[in-house]
C-alpha cells in the first residue's frame, strides 16, 4: 500500500456520508466489489490483507480473493444461521461511506429491505455474461419500492465478454426498458470487472468506448441531499426537556430529529393533535442557538406559548399539514415466520409515536419479479410484499412514503413476542 | 462546530437520537463507563443530548479493581464535568460473595469475570438497558449489531434471532425480565471517534498520550507494571516511552511504543497503523517481501 493512505484518511470528508446498499448475490462479484472499494481506499488492514492472500494461494487460486474479506457471510451460510445485513465502513477524502451490504436471494428480501431502508443510494450488480435476469428486475424493484432515488448499474465481468461495448450497451437498453415502468429518479451505468478492478477506483484501459466516470467518483460526487423533503415542515416530538432547576426553571424544550422541511427562529407552527398555534422562540442545540434547523438535524425547539406537548406530537405549518387519519392504506414487507393475519392487532411505531392497529384487508401481493399483482393468493409470509389495509387506535400524522421517508414509514410489532414483523410504507 | 467534517455531524445527530429514543422507551438505563475513549464519547453525546437538563440516565463503572490510577481520577472529573450521576459495581465483591472465582496463573485476569458482576448489578438495579459505546467497525461480528440490542432474561444475545432495524424506528418493547443494550457509535469508525474528541475539544485520560512507564514485555504486549501482575523468572519491568489505544483492566491492556503528545499525533498514528502497525506479523510479511525483493536483486 502506498503512502497517500495517510492522507486519504486524515482530510477531512466534505460532502457528509453516503448510505449505499449493494444488491446481488456472490455469484454476481458483489462481495469481490466491496472487497475491491475498501482494498483500493486503503480501509483494510495490512494483517487482513495478507490472511486472505494466503488463502488464495491456498485454494490455488491466481489473484488475491478479495472476496473473502467479506465472507463472514457465507460462514454463516454454511452453519445456517440467518444471514444478515452487515454493516461496512470506508472514506476518501472527499466522503464518508457506510455500506449495507445484503445478500439478494430471493428468500432474503427481508434483509434487503432492511438494509436499504436507511440508504441513498443502490448499486445493483449485472452479470455481463447473463444480462438482466429475475433477480436483477427483483433488485429493482425493491429499490424502486423503499424509495430510493439513485442506483448505479454495475455490468461486471466485461473482461470475461473481452470488454465489447455492445455487451454493456444491451444490456443498458434492456434495463433501461424493464425499469421504465418504475419510479426510479437517477440511474447510471457503469462497466466494470470487480476482479480486475475496472472503473472502479482507476479507469479501464480495456473500455476505451466507455466515457463515463468511475464507480468510486460517482459515490464521492452524487448528490443525495435533495433527496430529504426540504418543503414540507414535519418535527415529531422525541422527548420533552424540563431541567427544573433554578437557573432553568420554565425551561420547556422539544426535542426531536426534523423529518421534513426546515424550521426557522420565528416561524409560526401548529401542534398536533391539539391544532394549538405558536411561535419558535428558540432552536437550541449543546452547542449553542441555531436560526434554522434541516431535516435529519437533532435540536431542541423552545416556543413562544406554554402549551401542552408530549412524546408522538409533531409540529407543523398553518398551511401544511400532514394526513391525520386512522383508516391507512400501506404496502407491507412481511419480516417474520410467522405469517400476516387479517384481523390480527398488531403494535406499531411510526415517527415517535406508539399505536396499535387491527389489519383490515390484504388487497394483493405483489410478485416481486414482475411486480404483476396477485389477486388469487392474499397470503402474506415471510419476504412477501402486499397492499393491505389497517385501522389504528389513534390518528398518526402521516405523508406518504414517497413524499417524506420519515412520516411515511411505519413498522409493525407482534404484540406476543414483541418482534418487528412488518415494514410498512404509507400510500 | 465540524466545519470541515460533516460526516461527523451527522453521526452526531444519529447518536443524539438514539440516546433521546432511549430516554423515551426504557425506564431504568445505565450508561456503561469504562474511562476508555467510546464511553467517554458517548456520555459526552448524552450531555449534549438532554442538556439543559442532567442525562436521565447514571454512568456505571464496572470495576475491577485492577485499574490505572489515571482513569480512576479521570473518571471522577469526568462526571462532574458532565453533571452525571456514578454508580461503581466491583469485581472484587462478586468474588468475595462467591459468585465468581479468581483466576490465578501468570496470564490471570478479571476481564472475563467483569459479565457476572454486570448482569447482578442490572438485576440489581433492575436496568431496562444498558448503553455502550460499541462500534459495528470493531470486528466481523460487530458488524451485524442492531443500535437496539435484545437480550433474553439471561443477559443473553440471540445472534440468529435479531429484530431487523428499519429506518430510524427502534423497536425496545421487551418482556419482564429481558433488557436492551444500546450502541449509540454503532456507525463510527475508530477514527472517527478521535476525530471528533478532537473537533469537540474533549479531555481524554493521560495515558492515550506518551508518556515513561515500567513496562513488562510478555507474549508481544507490553503491560503496565501492576501489583496486580506475577513476574516469571526471567521477567523484568524495563522503562518504554509508551502510550495506551485503549483502556482497560490493567492486566491485559497493552501499551504501544510512542511518542504522540498530542491529539493531532494521535489521529496521525492511528490513521498510519491502518497499514503499518499491525503488530509483528505484518512486520514479518514485509521482511519476507524485502528478502524476496533482495534475491531478485543478485542476493544469494
Amino acid at each position: 500500500m502506498t503512502d497517500s493512505t495517510k492522507h486519504t484518511i486524515l482530510e477531512n470528508p466534505t460532502r457528509g456520508l453516503l448510505r449505499f446498499f449493494t444488491a446481488g448475490s456472490v455469484d454476481d462479484g458483489k462481495s469481490t466489489l466491496i472487497g475491491r472499494l475498501l482494498y483500493d481506499t486503503k480501509s483494510i488492514f495490512e494483517d487482513q490483507y495478507e490472511a486472505i492472500k494466503n488463502t488464495s494461494e491456498l485454494r490455488g487460486e491466481e489473484n488475491v480473493n478479495l472476496a473473502l474479506l467479506t465472507d463472514g457471510l457465507r460462514a454463516e451460510r454454511e452453519q445456517g444461521i440467518t444471514i444478515d445485513v452487515a454493516y461496512r465502513y470506508f472514506s476518501t477524502p472527499r466522503r464518508k461511506f457506510i455500506i449495507a451490504d445484503t445478500p439478494g436471494h430471493i428468500q432474503y428480501t427481508r434483509n434487503m429491505i432492511t438494509g436499504s431502508s436507511t440508504a441513498n443510494l443502490a448499486i445493483i450488480m449485472v452479470d455481463a455474461r447473463h444480462g438482466i435476469i429475475e433477480q436483477t428486475c427483483r433488485h429493482t424493484l425493491i429499490t424502486s419500492l423503499i424509495g430510493i432515488r439513485h442506483i448505479i448499474v454495475c455490468i461486471n465481468k466485461m473482461d470475461l465478454v473481452d470488454y465489447k461495448e455492445e455487451v454493456f450497451e444491451k444490456i443498458r437498453a434492456d434495463f433501461e426498458k424493464f425499469s421504465s415502468k418504475l419510479e426510479v429518479v437517477d440511474v447510471q451505468f457503469i462497466p466494470i470487472s470487480a476482479l480486475n478492478g475496472d472503473n472502479l477506483v482507476e479507469k479501464s484501459k480495456h473500455m476505451p468506448w466507455y466515457g463515463g466516470s468511475t464507480l468510486l467518483y460517482q459515490l464521492e460526487n452524487i448528490h443525495v441531499a435533495s433527496d430529504e423533503n426540504l418543503i414540507d415542515c414535519r418535527f415529531p416530538v422525541q422527548y420533552v426537556i424540563r431541567p427544573q432547576t433554578d437557573e432553568y426553571h420554565d425551561y420547556r424544550g422539544y426535542a426531536g430529529k426534523v423529518a421534513g422541511g426546515i424550521f426557522k427562529k420565528g416561524d409560526s407552527v401548529v401542534v398536533l393533535p391539539s391544532g394549538l398555534s405558536s411561535k419558535i422562540k428558540a432552536i437550541n442545540t449543546f452547542d449553542g442557538e441555531l436560526d434554522e434547523a434541516t431535516p435529519g438535524m437533532s435540536v431542541t425547539i423552545l416556543l413562544e406559548d406554554n402549551i401542552d406537548i408530549s412524546r408522538g406530537d409533531m409540529l407543523v405549518r398553518e398551511h401544511n399539514k400532514p394526513k391525520t387519519e386512522q383508516d391507512i392504506e400501506l404496502m407491507v414487507c412481511w419480516l417474520n415466520e410467522k405469517k400476516l393475519t387479517v384481523g390480527a392487532k398488531y403494535a406499531i411505531k411510526h415517527t415517535t409515536q406508539d399505536a396499535r392497529c387491527v389489519v383490515k384487508e390484504v388487497l394483493y401481493k405483489v410478485n416481486i419479479n414482475t411486480l404483476h399483482r396477485i389477486e388469487d393468493d392474499k397470503e402474506i409470509k415471510l419476504n412477501d410484499i402486499g397492499r393491505i389495509t389497517i385501522r389504528t387506535t389513534k390518528s398518526l400524522y402521516f405523508d406518504s412514503y414517497r413524499k417524506n421517508r420519515h412520516t411515511g414509514s411505519l413498522i409493525l410489532i407482534d404484540e406476543a413476542t414483541n418482534e418487528t414483523v412488518g415494514a410498512g410504507m404509507i400510500l | 462546530m465540524h466545519a470541515n467534517t460533516r460526516h461527523l455531524e451527522e453521526l452526531e445527530s444519529e447518536a443524539i437520537y438514539v440516546l433521546r429514543e432511549v430516554a423515551a422507551q426504557f425506564e431504568k438505563t445505565a450508561l456503561l463507563f469504562s474511562g476508555g475513549k467510546d464511553s467517554i464519547v458517548v456520555s459526552y453525546l448524552a450531555r449534549k443530548a438532554f442538556w439543559p437538563a442532567k442525562m436521565p440516565f447514571a454512568l456505571m463503572h464496572i470495576d475491577t479493581g485492577h485499574n490505572f490510577e489515571e482513569t480512576i481520577t479521570y473518571r471522577d472529573e469526568w462526571v462532574k464535568k458532565i453533571d452525571a450521576r456514578l454508580i461503581v459495581r466491583y469485581v472484587q465483591d462478586s468474588i468475595d460473595k462467591g459468585r465468581v472465582k479468581e483466576e490465578t496463573g501468570y496470564n490471570a485476569s478479571r476481564n472475563l469475570l467483569q459479565t457476572v458482576t454486570l448482569l447482578d448489578a442490572i438485576e440489581e438495579l433492575k436496568l431496562d438497558a444498558c448503553i455502550g459505546g460499541a462500534r459495528r467497525d470493531e470486528e466481523k461480528a460487530r458488524a451485524k449489531e442492531r443500535f437496539f440490542s435484545h437480550r433474553d432474561e439471561f443477559g443473553q444475545w440471540n445472534p440468529k434471532n435479531q429484530r431487523p432495524e428499519l429506518w430510524d424506528l427502534f423497536n425496545g418493547k421487551k418482556n419482564m425480565g429481558e433488557h436492551f443494550r444500546v450502541f449509540p457509535l454503532s456507525n463510527w469508525t475508530e477514527l472517527d471517534v478521535w476525530q471528533y474528541i478532537k473537533d469537540e475539544n474533549i479531555p481524554i485520560p493521560s495515558i492515550y498520550y506518551t508518556h515513561e512507564r515500567e513496562c513488562l514485555s510478555r507474549d508481544g504486549q507490553l503491560l503496565a507494571k501492576s501489583p496486580f501482575i506475577k513476574l516469571k523468572e526471567n521477567e523484568k519491568y524495563e522503562k518504554q516511552i509508551v502510550r495506551f489505544r485503549t483502556i482497560g483492566d490493567m492486566t491485559c491492556t497493552g501499551a504501544v511504543l510512542s511518542k504522540a503528545a498530542t491529539i493531532d499525533e494521535v489521529i496521525e498514528e492511528v490513521a498510519a497503523s491502518r497499514v503499518t502497525e499491525r503488530g509483528t506479523r505484518s512486520d514479518d510479511k514485509r521482511s519476507e517481501a524485502a528478502m524476496e525483493d533482495r534475491k531478485k536483486a543478485g542476493y544469494f
